[in-house]
């Protein structure tokens, strides 16, 4: 099972999202072609609601804690309550690497 | 344990800093990049650690954090977050008041 599908199932599992998005950006970093290290996720569920943006993070980190001892390096996290996904709709764009990211 | 020490006195003793990959002026990694323009643009000054030539605060902070990646903005001795939460904060016009508060006690 690839990475991407191994974070896909956790965060459907553990928060029943309305809305769920996992990109591999490895690609775009200093990572040999093929790598699963740099993913973005976009969750939308209604376990947010009443949760701050740093517990819900921290949810998210605890849920890929397996992924990130092996081999997930970065994450970067855009999580909603439904009532917010409808305001926005969509996240912003992950930044462009700058090389340091290596190990 | 003398590290946690070290740690834990750099984020009393700051009320703003960024532990980050490079400085500022020489960020070495896109997220890094974009949370000290972030706290940058507040004008304020602010502490930062670059873990890239600190191996052990590297190590030893995401279990003291409770949060595994870095960047990490720290504010008055709380966690503030990493890249998406800073960079969202700072659109929504939430980063500024709780830095110029920071500065100003």
């Amino acid at each position: 099972m690839s990475m991407q599908s191994q974070i896909m199932g956790k965060i459907s599992e553990a928060l029943s999202p309305e809305h769920l998005e996992v990109i591999n950006e490895s690609h775009g970093h200093s990572v040999a072609p093929g790598s699963e290290t740099h993913f973005k996720v976009v969750v939308v569920s209604g376990e947010f609601t009443g949760v701050g943006a740093v517990a819900r993070h921290r949810r998210l980190y605890q849920i890929l804690s397996e992924e990130l001892r092996n081999g997930v390096h970065a994450l970067a996290l855009h999580t909603y309550t439904p009532a917010e996904w409808q305001l926005t709709g969509q996240a912003p764009p992950s930044p462009p690497c700058l090389g340091g990211s290596k190990a | 344990m003398e590290i946690l020490e070290t740690i834990k006195q750099q984020i009393e003793q700051n009320p703003v800093i960024l532990y980050m990959k490079g400085s500022p002026d020489a960020p070495q990694c896109g997220f890094s990049q974009r949370t000290s323009q972030a706290v940058m643009a507040c004008g304020k000054r602010f502490a930062f650690v670059d873990i890239l030539t600190n191996p052990d605060i590297r190590a030893n902070l995401p279990a003291y954090a409770n949060w595994p990646t870095f960047p990490q903005l720290w504010v008055k001795g709380e966690l503030v977050g990493g890249c998406d939460i800073v960079t969202e904060m700072h659109a929504k016009g939430e980063l500024q008041p709780l830095i110029d508060s920071a500065v100003a006690e």
